[in-house]
C-alpha cells in the first residue's frame, strides 16, 4: 500500500489498488460511508465484518470504473441516506442543516437586544438630572 | 416570576421533552431505517444449505405471501429467535425462506439438525453479498413479502413472540385481506 493510505490507518484485509485516483477515491468513499453495524465509526476506522465487506465492494466497484456517484447510490439504495456521513439536504434533514444556523442567528439577535437594554439602562443611571428629579432635589433642600 | 427566568425555564422544559420522547423510542431508533420497503426483492440465485445442487431464487418469493429470514449459526440472538421462528412455521403455518449469511456448510446444517428447520429452504450466502443487497447490518433480520415479491415490513433484531403476535402476524392478514395495511412497530 502506498503512503497515503498508510496514514490513515491501513485496514486488516489489504485491498490493493494500482491506481492513484482510484485509491484516492476508495479513501474518501471510506470515511464518508457509515459503517452500520458500528454506528458512530465509518468503513475506514472499522473492523466489523461488515465493514470489511463493504470496503471490499467499494473497491470492488471502483475498480471496475464506476464513480464515486454510483457507489454512493449503491449504498443509499440499500441502506438509506444513513449510510452516508454527509446527509443530503431534505425536508428530513432540514432541521439538521438549518438548526445551528436558525439558533446561532436567534443568540445573536438576543445578545444585541440585551446589548441595547444595558445602554438604555446605563444612560438612565447617568449623572444627568430629570426635570422631575431635579425639582425633588429642590424640595428636599429647601426643607433643610 | 420575572421575565429573565421564564425564558431558560421554557428552554429547559422543551429540552426535558425532547429527551423523554428520546429515551421512549431508544429502542426503534437503533433501528436504521430500511429505503428497500415498498421495493421488490432484490434479484438473486443461490444453492440452498440443505442441498448444494438445488436453487433458491427471487423468483420464488412471488405469488405467495411469505417472509425472509437472514439467519447465522454464529448468531447469538438468532438462537432465541428459533423458537419462535419453529412455531411459525409450524403452528400458524407462516411461509418463512432463510438467508444463511456468511456461515460454515456444516455448521448450518448442524443448526437446522439439531433446532429444527423453520424454512421452506435457505439460500447459502457464503460471501455475505447477497446480505448487502438486503441491506443487512445485524443478523437476524425478518422482511414481509408480499404476493407481488415486494418487501413491506422489515424486522431488525430476533422476533420475540409479541413481535410475532403483535407485528409480524397483523402485517401478515392485513396484506391477505387487502384492507389497508398494518405492518408498523
Amino acid at each position: 500500500m502506498s503512503a497515503s493510505a498508510g496514514q490513515r490507518g491501513v485496514p486488516k484485509d489489504p485491498i490493493i489498488f494500482d491506481n492513484t485516483q482510484i485509491e484516492d477515491d476508495y479513501l474518501e468513499l471510506s470515511e464518508e460511508l457509515r459503517c452500520l453495524v458500528c454506528q458512530n465509526q465509518n468503513l475506514i476506522d472499522s473492523n466489523a465484518e461488515l465493514a470489511g465487506d463493504l470496503r471490499r465492494e467499494v473497491a470492488k466497484m471502483l475498480k471496475k470504473g464506476q464513480t464515486k456517484e454510483q457507489v454512493k447510490d449503491f449504498m443509499v439504495d440499500r441502506y438509506g441516506d444513513f449510510v452516508l456521513y454527509n446527509p443530503p439536504f431534505k425536508i428530513q434533514t432540514l432541521l439538521l442543516w438549518a438548526g445551528p444556523f436558525v439558533l446561532m442567528f436567534w443568540a445573536l439577535f438576543a445578545m444585541l437586544k440585551k446589548i441595547k437594554a444595558d445602554k438604555v439602562e446605563n444612560n438612565a443611571d447617568s449623572s444627568e438630572l430629570s426635570a422631575e428629579e431635579k425639582e425633588k432635589l429642590q424640595t428636599i433642600l429647601k426643607n433643610k | 416570576m420575572k421575565k429573565q427566568f421564564i425564558t431558560p425555564l421554557i428552554i429547559f422544559g422543551l429540552l426535558v421533552v425532547l429527551l423523554v420522547v428520546g429515551l421512549m423510542k431508544a429502542q426503534y431508533i437503533r433501528d436504521v431505517p430500511s429505503p428497500l420497503i415498498g421495493k421488490p426483492v432484490p434479484n438473486f440465485s443461490l444453492p440452498t444449505v440443505g442441498e448444494p445442487q438445488q436453487v433458491f431464487s427471487s423468483e420464488e418469493l412471488k405469488g405467495q405471501i411469505s417472509l425472509v429470514n437472514i439467519w447465522a449459526s454464529w448468531c447469538v440472538s438468532c438462537r432465541a429467535e428459533h423458537e419462535v421462528l419453529n412455531y411459525a412455521a409450524q403452528k400458524e403455518g407462516l411461509k418463512i425462506y432463510g438467508i444463511n449469511y456468511k456461515d460454515e456448510l456444516a455448521d448450518a446444517r448442524r443448526w437446522l439438525k439439531n433446532r429444527g428447520n423453520p424454512y421452506v429452504k435457505s439460500a447459502f450466502d457464503e460471501d455475505g453479498l447477497l446480505g448487502i443487497d438486503w441491506g443487512v447490518y445485524g443478523v437476524p433480520e425478518t422482511f414481509v413479502i408480499d404476493k407481488k415479491g415486494n418487501i413491506r415490513y422489515k424486522h431488525t433484531g430476533p422476533i420475540y413472540i409479541q413481535d410475532l403476535k403483535n407485528i409480524i402476524i397483523p402485517c401478515i392478514e392485513s396484506l391477505k385481506s387487502g384492507q389497508g395495511e398494518k405492518c408498523e412497530k
